[in-house]
């Protein structure tokens, strides 16, 4: 059921660059169980919309089937929506950004709908760099079906029920990386401190962003032994580093620590301070953000924060050369060859 | 020995080996017959293979100008060992069995009902050319030249072709025509010319082209005003998009900018590709996916979410040989009932059958205005003979007033003024709603487009009675489609008659030719083509108006029969099933027969005596 959050809002509500409160960028109340994970990543969402001041209308936000794919009627109530098929939303969103490129375009999926229904798609969005951010809540069971494991679930976490799970996990953030993406980051619900400026990175990156969220499932992987459990994941989890984001006019105060951090211009202009924790990644380089999580599966903790970022990745759109003029803005004029051109082919079949 | 004697009608059969560079032969015969004004049917029968197998190709010429597969063949052309023995039965008899005599003829398979004729092909090519590839290729024009002097072809049509052909590459001109000389004069020499089949020019082609359906097809995408292209490689399909990027290259490069108009994007499979199309179209651009059956069955689910939530989606299905992976290089027309309701729960689709590569340039054209007025999928059916063989058509035409068809579509203006907007509202009472793109107005008109049960407003929903509500509007909406898609094509035969033919898409020709044979024989049959689903009102009435209605298809469950019995709750006495389904095109003549079997009061005939295997040519 959906229901619209009460309009009434405290009138001092901050605005953004555009003059926009926090309450434009949010949608329905949701009906997913109290304390769910992924409420707290639309949260993050609106906010980092917000505070990137992007018109509402200009994201279009798509997803698969499942707890994770209903969660885009939580936020955004002013932007288009998809709630596309399940496993699909990759093949949707790839040819919503054909159309038109001047949107932004926010993919939200789980793991059992990015993991095992829609690994196909979920590889090949990633290999052609489509321009889009990928949100995976990632809680490592099927909710909507009751807490069956999904594939992302790790080997020997155990169930609800109590039974260990007895397959190798599928690590979104490493097949991410093999197949080509040129963003990928790991996050945890809980933590929206790191979660928001990444997701404002995400977006500001031209290619295909991953951002593999570890979203708990309060109802059926909360318990002892899950690996996927809140109390597990604030233990184990590692971070790169922290990320910050700079809007392009906003003037950069703070003194980083020589070495230790980055400044990164993306293509708008804007740029993001990456705060170094782990010496040994190197977050532009795929064999080091490899290698990294790799270190990090064998000792057994949850690598955080941005792992890899190309700085110069090229999207679907400049690879096919298409048009800077969105191709749903095309007229006859542009589109059609006219009836001169129909009596030359009409010629040379002859 | 008796032998065919005709002029300007026959069929000839060329076996050969795949991959030996015999199609490009095989199509400068038939293309200079219709250079001299003779109406052809040129159609290859290939296999599933690159390189070694026996493949076929037969041209049909007909001055009267019937374009169907006739049946019966009464040349064969026979360079391929492989498939001689089987060949030479092929031969009607007094027909002429061309073959290389270099080996001679294994004296087992001789027919003294047909007449032999040698021509060292091998030997010739042997003693001229020392590269093998180039032996193998000019093999194949050397008998082109002999067949010229052997039908009494213009010679010089065959040159020219040969220098239009080449333009660009003109080091090949002189070779071919060598060989073309080698052969001719070979012929003229040594054996009796012409022989009793001969032609002469004429002038029944008129200002017609010969074109694939496939080529019209994506020349028709791009007329319409496709901007994505999403598709996955498939036989016979893949020709479709390979011709909307030809000419997407040529006509939709920004002269600016340099930049495409246009995006073709390989999926990974089927289903990847129809959900780019859903994309794209739902984001307001034109958009299509071209596939075959295989594909269709992988769409399915993508399908039934664009109907349900009325999403543009424009799909042409290039039919082939199922059920399963088939005869992936044979015709058939038997995807229309999986593709009729494609999808789970109550579905519909709409089907628009072409016969033509014109029609095919139309209705491809025609599906984007069609897609984007009733929101929802069209599925343009062709088959393989049609989408992968030179047709003889009228030439493409486009009106350059012609405005694309965007449907109802709600602007920003609109939305500002306080039009009322409700996605799924029925406001015209035609039971089409109107739509918004994405990032129209800052803060009205968005929706949350589901597969999910939704009212109105498209706010998600479980009570059932504004499911039923919506599905009901479906059912009415399917009633505005009747009004919207062509209309069948009647032939009254004058007659009063109260027996009828019905047919669509490749099975018109052969149909045609089949009544001429009946007509001849005293037996008239009023004949409808049928061009789409939803079934128009004068479909119904056609069916009504007879007593008996012959409906003639390519498939072995007579699917379109099933379909018409399924929507017009017709009893089984009324359609009889006229079928084949070998994976070739039709014939007149298995028609004729099929047909006269059914008249001759043989009617309690259980229906797989006329489907027996073999049974069909």
């Amino acid at each position: 059921m959906s229901y619209q959050i009460p309009k009434f809002r405290h009138p001092d509500l901050p605005v953004n660059d555009l003059g926009y409160t926090k309450a434009d960028y949010e949608g329905s109340i949701s009906s997913l169980c109290a304390g769910c994970g992924h409420d707290s990543i639309s949260g993050a969402i609106v906010m980092a919309c917000h505070e990137l001041s992007i018109e509402p209308h200009k994201i279009a936000k798509l997803s698969g089937i499942g707890c994770s794919s209903k969660s885009p009627t939580y936020f955004l109530g002013n932007s288009h929506g998809f709630n596309s098929v399940h496993g699909r939303m990759p093949s949707v969103v790839t040819g919503a950004a054909m159309a038109n490129r001047n949107l932004m375009y926010l993919g939200v999926s789980g793991d059992g709908d990015t993991a095992s229904i829609g690994m196909g798609q979920f590889a090949h969005v990633a290999r052609r760099n489509l321009n889009m951010v990928y949100i995976v809540m990632n809680n490592g069971c099927y909710g909507l079906t009751k807490g069956q494991d999904s594939a992302t679930a790790d080997e020997g976490s155990a169930s609800k029920k109590g039974d260990a799970n007895v397959y190798s996990a599928i690590d979104l953030c490493g097949t991410a990386l093999q197949m080509g993406a040129t963003f990928v980051a790991r996050s945890f619900s809980g933590d929206k401190g790191q979660l928001v400026p990444l997701i404002k990175a995400a977006m500001t990156h031209r290619g295909f962003a991953l951002i593999d969220v570890i979203s708990p499932c309060v109802t059926f992987n909360n318990n002892p032994g899950s690996t996927k459990s809140y109390e597990f994941v604030r233990e184990h989890a590692e971070a790169t580093g922290t990320v910050d984001f700079v809007p392009m006019r906003k003037e950069i105060t703070t003194d980083y620590k020589p070495g230790f951090s980055h400044e990164v211009t993306m293509h708008d202009g804007s740029s993001i301070h990456l705060y170094k924790v782990d010496e040994e990644l190197d977050p532009f380089n795929r064999r080091s953000a490899m290698i990294t999580l790799e270190d990090h599966r064998e000792s057994g903790s949850i690598l955080t924060g941005l792992i890899y970022m190309d700085r110069d990745s090229r999207d679907l759109h400049d690879v096919l050369e298409t048009s800077q003029r969105p191709l749903n803005e095309l007229r006859e004029g542009d589109l059609c060859p006219g009836n001169k051109m129909l009596e030359n082919i009409n010629a040379s079949l002859r | 020995m008796k032998r065919i004697e005709s002029l300007n009608d026959f069929v000839i059969k060329f076996a050969n080996v795949n991959g030996t560079g015999s199609a490009s032969a095989n199509n400068l015969f038939a293309k200079a017959l219709f250079r001299m004004g003779l109406p052809v049917c040129p159609k290859n029968i290939f296999p599933s293979n690159i390189q070694g197998l026996p493949t076929w190709y037969e041209v049909r010429v007909s001055e009267k100008g019937y374009l169907g597969r006739r049946g019966g063949t009464d040349i064969v052309l026979s360079v391929n060992p492989q498939s001689m023995a089987q060949d030479i039965q092929d031969v009607e008899p007094g027909g002429y069995f061309i073959y290389d005599n270099t080996k001679p003829l294994d004296l087992r398979l001789l027919r003294n009902d047909v007449n032999i004729i040698g021509i060292p092909l091998t030997l010739i090519c042997n003693e001229q050319y020392k590269d093998p590839r180039q032996r193998q290729l000019f093999k194949n024009v050397i008998y082109v030249g002999a067949l010229a002097a052997l039908l009494d072809m213009d010679f010089k049509v065959l040159t020219d072709l040969v220098e239009d052909q080449f333009k660009g590459k003109e080091k090949l001109v002189l070779p071919n025509i060598h060989a073309l000389e080698l052969g001719h004069q070979y012929a003229r020499t040594n054996l009796e010319c012409p022989i009793g089949i001969r032609v002469q020019t004429s002038d029944k082609v008129g200002d017609k082209i010969l074109l694939d359906g496939n080529t019209a097809l994506g020349l028709g995408a791009i007329y319409g005003g496709a901007t994505v292209a999403a598709w996955y490689p498939i036989t016979p399909s893949t020709s479709v998009v390979d011709a909307y990027e030809k000419y997407a290259r040529r006509v939709r490069i920004d002269p600016g900018t340099g930049r495409r108009n246009y995006a073709i994007v390989q999926a990974e499979d089927e289903l990847s590709a129809i959900g780019m199309v859903i994309g794209a179209s739902w984001n307001g651009a034109r958009a299509f996916t071209a596939t075959s059956g295989p594909g269709v069955s992988l769409m399915s689910e993508f399908l039934g979410l664009a109907y349900f939530a009325e999403i543009p989606t424009v799909l042409f299905n290039v039919q082939r040989a199922g059920p399963s992976t088939g005869m992936p290089t044979r015709t058939q027309q038997s995807d229309v009932l999986s593709a009729a309701y494609a999808s789970h729960g109550d579905t519909k689709q709409v089907l628009l059958f072409p016969s033509t590569p014109k029609e095919c340039f139309d209705f491809g054209a025609l599906s984007f205005d069609l897609a984007e007025r009733l929101q929802t999928p069209i599925i343009l059916m062709t088959d393989l003979d049609l989408g992968m063989n030179d047709n003889m058509s009228e030439p493409l035409a486009w009106d350059d007033d012609r405005a694309f068809d965007r449907g109802k579509v709600m602007t920003a203006e609109q939305l500002e003024e306080g039009v009322e907007f409700g996605r799924y509202l029925d406001v015209d009472g035609d039971a089409i709603c109107y739509r918004t793109y994405p990032g129209t107005h800052p803060n009205k008109g968005a929706f949350f487009t589901r597969g999910t049960s939704r009212d109105e407003y498209a706010i998600y929903t479980e009570r059932g009675e504004e499911y039923e509500k919506n599905m009901l509007r479906l059912m009415r909406k399917w009633e505005t489609i009747k009004e919207y898609v062509p209309g069948p094509e009647i032939v009254d035969c004058g007659k009063n008659a109260d027996t009828a033919v019905l047919y669509y898409g490749t099975s018109e020709e052969s149909s045609r030719e089949a009544l001429d044979y009946l007509a001849e024989e005293g037996v008239y049959l009023d004949a409808m083509r049928v061009r789409s689903f939803p079934f128009n009102q004068e479909v119904e009435d056609f069916i009504d108006q007879h007593k008996q209605v012959f409906v003639i298809e390519q498939n072995r469950d007579a699917q379109l029969r099933t379909l018409l019995m399924a929507e017009f709750e017709l009893g089984p006495d009324k359609l009889k099933s006229v079928l084949c389904f070998d994976g070739t095109p039709i014939s007149a003549r298995n028609i004729r027969k099929q047909i006269k079997q059914h008249l001759s009061g043989n009617n309690v005939t259980p229906l797989h005596r006329n489907i027996v295997a073999g049974d069909t040519k």
